[in-house]
């Protein structure tokens, strides 16, 4: 029998429940307010009293509602069907809710439960399983859906049965396994697992190497990710984060976006929500909206399930990537979470830490990073989920709790920059302060040399030694005058403009240019560090900034246009004849042609 | 919630604090509301049987043997067309004289739409401003402040726009205004001949402070109530959220919550984005569009208000006196609207996103120029090009009294490109340039 329980106290969205059973730390339980079921979560226990996170408001609760407690923690539902939904924190269906308003005590279900799918085995009879092995696949929109033994399955088990290829809905059995004491357990084509708790159906973890390719310049070719890596976008409000983020999101070469919008604003959710499912997705060609999942959440939502919904979205990308998917998890923003921490901890009176955020804030967030990764299966597959977090700093301080806590947890680092947005430079990555730590790796400098060109690595670094050289001219021309240093600060600061305006600004909003890939990317590198390497020649400070606006201006005509074609060759040449002009090298303007 | 038939009364107050006093009581419901010596208060904590309430006016006077009555629901508002054309205080009555409202009684601070109900906003708002209409375009369904420092003209500009706007219904929130302010407010509106589609609801100076924090949620019920059942494009004025924010800190000390940033309490993100957040367009045509003040203190945009501000809402304008021109103009480098992308170059002309960054980008030369020669260093031709252009485009474009159409906004763009700038150093999109481009042929 379940435990029940009493309300008997009650501040905001803080319930104490007088229990007269067993409960556990973070069980979900349901308070009956006239009908109304409303979803709470175990956030702290002395002696009888349970204290309860409501995820809805408590408007209008009393004292003496009754409590019925789950035994479970809080759970999400996993299988066929996920793709395409627009859940909220807690993974109920938005589009199954009918009003216009969200009704309190609305729970809707994460899949469809009468939807037939057409089921693949991929084992027989007899075969040994154990958590996270495939036994059969559906196709779920254009990717394989593997059916997978739970994650919940301990040790290994024998396949007594497993049904002949047909249709079959979330709830049919579809296999019967036998552990090793003879227990036999039906095995449908769905699970659940709670979402505070870390998949880990698979064999290793190594580390990842693998690029992943986003089609943003500032992040391929300065400061790369990888397949299964880290990293976090911390900036200012108006710094284009949002926008970034939904670049990345349309054009990573990831196999499935998870999008966790996480007490931000409803109408950035309503632009995906409109615009995903008109966009196409280059990879496949369908459209962007099959290969996404939303989790919304916005800041208008009720707190609680703020916090639940980045685990919420962790937990799918985890499942998905036990099928060998590559998986990338956007949320923003994740000091919306660390707010709604802040604020149960504040109800709660825990004795806080700095800015009143929880003690142990740091180390939610390491753990909560340390789920994305690079995975090597049991059955030799490989999967990843790249995580990417927004944190929106205080005051644009980059010394707030949050961002220092997540900057010991990510391995890439993004850093929006005021000064580069107001002069209207997006994305207004800055190209000093960023960093990624995987371009350390061996493996991903190996990588690169393979895939892209051998001793890529280095052109990058020779990128952005260009790029602080400049900044450091440009610095110096401030103090001094234009007059008052020599000419070469004016041709070294006007080369750095140079990749700042054809690599690192890029236009979201433009059809061609919102995304490029490595290849183009390499063709342009190559041809900037060629001119940046060129030696010109100038009488006076006057000639060289409007020479060089333009060459950027031609440059960024080129990236307006489809990479290779007739306009683009066209604007090449016209770029060689003006280069041609002031060039004083031997070596001959071909050399940065397209072939 | 139903109104009981009979009212629960209590009369022995445990203990009384400035702002809240508890009473031992049963079967009373969260947030409801209650009269407590014949002023208004609400539940805030439940443990057991003490119950303790918030008195919005305050606890002087009070005795531990006043009459506290459960009302045994939360706080509501009556709706319905009779509030247009009226002013209300913080609790929704009447203000001005006029008789009480016969309406349906609704919950204030009701439930969020559903994010997937909800629609792309996509209608321009004109104001004939063109820093706001060529540089931070607004759009039905957004929400935006003003941040500006108590001396600027903010109210002035925010009632220009919502008397340009053509909305079918405007509310006005106004939250620790001055009484002269109202006045004003007040007078323009009539003088207007607009005031049969104005509702307002005030809380000026000399009301309770903490009164303040039902404003904004009485505005925006009256909003909803607008914009769903009669599909009304609604305007939403709220000013000003700094003086929202500073009741919510008063209140949040009061019940020993622990400050987080500038005194502010944990959850000021959550309180602001419940209030910003029902800006919406709605399914079947109607909007609730708001346009907030946030007053800074000398600028600093740092503090947790504006800060916080700054991530709920699409965009911000700022207000800046530009001592070359004698003239308040809407400052192009920190205005953002964020929905501007989603009319600009589609509901205007297509060359309007080009020409408002070249302008901005030309703009932001003229200001390094400004630097330099404050710096004592000598200008470039081109650097004293910049600072021509920069004092015409502030003139003739981002100035406050301007009142023109966007294409005419447009038009001027191009025609100082042209009279200042080469092609090179404009550098639009070649298309656009053969278009419109009005300069030399070079």
């Amino acid at each position: 029998m379940s435990t029940k329980g009493k309300v008997v106290g009650i501040v905001a969205n803080l319930v104490t429940i007088e229990v007269d059973g067993p409960v556990a730390q973070n069980e979900i339980c349901y308070i009956d307010l006239g009908g109304v079921k409303l979803m709470a979560e175990v956030i702290k226990i002395t002696g009888k009293n349970a204290f309860v996170q409501v995820f809805e408001s408590t408007r209008g609760l009393h004292v003496g509602c009754e409590a019925e407690f789950t035994g479970h923690l809080l759970e999400v539902t996993l299988g066929p069907g996920m793709l395409s939904k627009n859940y909220d924190g807690l993974q109920n269906d938005l589009n199954k809710m009918e009003s216009v308003f969200l009704r309190r005590g609305e729970y809707t279900p994460a899949l469809d439960k009468d939807t037939k799918w057409r089921l693949v085995p991929l084992i027989k009879a007899g075969a040994t399983v154990r958590a996270g092995d495939w036994i059969g696949k559906v196709k779920e929109g254009w990717i394989d859906h593997k059916i997978m033994v739970p994650f919940d399955y301990a040790g290994t088990a024998t396949v007594k049965s497993v049904v002949a290829e047909g249709d079959y809905t979330i709830n049919d059995t579809i296999a019967v396994v036998t552990d090793n004491d003879g227990n036999e357990r039906n095995l449908t084509m769905t699970m659940r697992w709670p979402v505070k708790v870390e998949v880990k159906a698979h064999k290793n973890k190594p580390r990842p190497f693998k690029i992943l390719e986003t089609g943003q310049r500032t992040i391929d070719t300065l400061n790369p990710i990888v397949e299964g890596g880290t990293g976090f976008i911390p900036g200012p409000f108006g710094c284009g984060k949002t926008v970034l983020q939904h670049a990345l999101s349309k054009y990573a070469e990831s196999d499935l976006i998870i999008v966790v919008a996480c007490g931000e604003r409803a109408n950035e959710v309503v632009e995906i929500f409109t615009e995903f499912p008109e966009l196409d997705d280059p990879r496949t060609g369908r459209k962007l909206m099959e290969r996404t999942i939303i989790i919304c959440n916005t800041s208008n939502m009720p707190v609680a399930a703020r916090e639940a919904s980045v685990y919420t979205g962790m937990t799918i990308a985890e499942y998905y990537r036990t099928m060998g998917l590559k998986v990338l998890l956007l949320a923003d923003s994740t000091s919306r979470w660390a707010q709604a921490l802040r604020e149960m901890s504040n109800r709660m009176e825990e004795l806080p830490g700095p800015d009143a955020f929880p003690m142990d804030l740091s180390a939610i967030v390491a753990n909560f990073y340390s789920r994305a990764g690079f995975v090597n299966l049991n059955n030799g597959e490989t999967g990843s989920i790249t995580f990417i977090g927004t944190v929106s700093p205080a005051g644009g301080n980059l010394k707030e709790p949050v961002t220092e806590s997540t900057k010991k947890a990510a391995r890439c680092f993004y850093a929006l920059s005021q000064n580069r947005s107001d002069s209207k430079r997006y994305p207004a990555v800055d190209p000093i302060d960023s960093y990624s730590k995987y371009l350390e790796y061996p493996e991903v400098i190996e990588y690169l040399d393979k895939t892209v060109e051998p001793g890529w690595a280095d052109k990058i670094m020779q990128l952005k030694d260009a790029l602080l050289r400049g900044k450091e001219a440009h610095d110096q021309i401030n103090i001094l005058g234009d007059d008052g240093v020599p000419l070469e600060y004016h041709v070294t600061f006007n080369k750095s403009e140079l990749i700042d305006f054809v690599i690192l600004q890029q236009d979201a909003f433009d059809k061609v240019d919102a995304s490029t890939p490595l290849k183009r990317q390499q063709y342009m590198v190559n041809k900037l560090l060629t001119i940046c390497g060129n030696q010109f020649s100038f009488d006076n400070f006057e000639e060289v900034g409007g020479y060089f606006k333009k060459m950027i201006n031609l440059l960024k005509q080129m990236n307006f246009k489809e990479f290779l074609c007739d306009d683009f060759k066209g604007l090449d040449r016209e770029l060689d004849e003006l280069l041609a002009q002031r060039m004083v090298n031997e070596q001959e303007p071909q050399a940065v042609t397209a072939s | 919630m139903k109104t009981k038939a009979f009212q629960k009364i209590y009369t022995h107050i445990e203990n009384i604090t400035k702002a809240t006093c508890m009473v031992e009581a049963e079967g009373i419901t969260n947030e409801e509301m209650a009269i407590v010596d014949g002023r208004p208060a609400q539940v805030v904590k439940i443990v057991g049987k003490k119950i303790t309430l918030q008195i919005f006016p305050g606890t002087q006077g009070i005795a531990t043997d006043a009459e506290v009555v459960f009302l045994g629901r939360p706080p509501t508002l009556k709706v319905g067309n009779e509030l247009k054309g009226r002013f209300f205080n913080a609790y929704g009555d009447p203000i001005d004289g006029g008789p009480a409202i016969e309406g349906e009684e609704v919950e204030i601070g009701g439930p969020s739409v559903n994010p997937v109900r909800r629609k792309q906003p996509s209608e321009l708002i004109a104001t004939g401003i063109a820093g706001i209409d060529l540089n931070n375009t607004l759009v039905t369904g957004q929400k935006i402040p003003f941040f500006a420092d108590p001396d600027q003209p903010f109210n002035q500009v925010m009632a220009t726009v919502a008397l340009r706007a053509q909305a079918d219904v405007i509310i006005l929130g106004g939250m620790g205004m001055s009484n002269d302010d109202y006045l004003y407010y007040k007078m323009l509106f009539d003088n207007a001949g607009a005031l049969d589609h104005i509702i307002a609801f005030i809380n000026t100076t000399d009301n309770p402070p903490v009164e303040r924090l039902l404003v904004p949620d009485m505005a925006l019920t009256a909003a909803e109530y607008f914009a769903v059942n009669q599909k009304a494009k609604v305007l939403c004025l709220l000013t000003d959220m700094t003086l929202f924010a500073d009741a919510l800190s008063i209140v949040s000390n009061r019940m020993d919550q622990i400050p987080s940033k500038d005194s502010m309490p944990g959850s000021l993100y959550s309180d602001l984005a419940k209030v910003y957040e029902k800006a919406a367009q709605y399914p079947d045509g109607g909007s609730i569009t708001i346009i907030a003040v946030t007053t800074l203190s000398g600028g600093d945009i740092t503090h947790a208000v504006p800060d916080n501000t700054g991530y709920i809402t699409e965009g911000q304008l700022y207000l800046r006196r530009d001592t070359e021109i004698a003239k308040v103009i809407i400052d192009p480098f920190r205005s953002l609207s964020r929905l501007k992308q989603l009319v600009i170059g589609k509901k205007t002309r297509s060359d309007h996103p080009q020409v408002m960054n070249t302008a901005v980008r030309l703009y932001a030369d003229a200001a390094n120029a400004r630097t330099k020669l404050e710096n004592g260093f000598d200008l470039t031709e081109y650097d004293r090009r910049t600072l021509d252009f920069a004092k015409e485009y502030s003139r003739e474009l981002l100035a406050i009294d301007i009142n023109i159409e966007i294409d005419k906004m447009l038009d001027t763009g191009w025609q100082l490109f042209g009279k200042y700038f080469s092609k090179d150093e404009v550098s639009i999109k070649k298309e656009f340039m053969d278009k419109y481009w009005v300069g030399t042929a070079s």
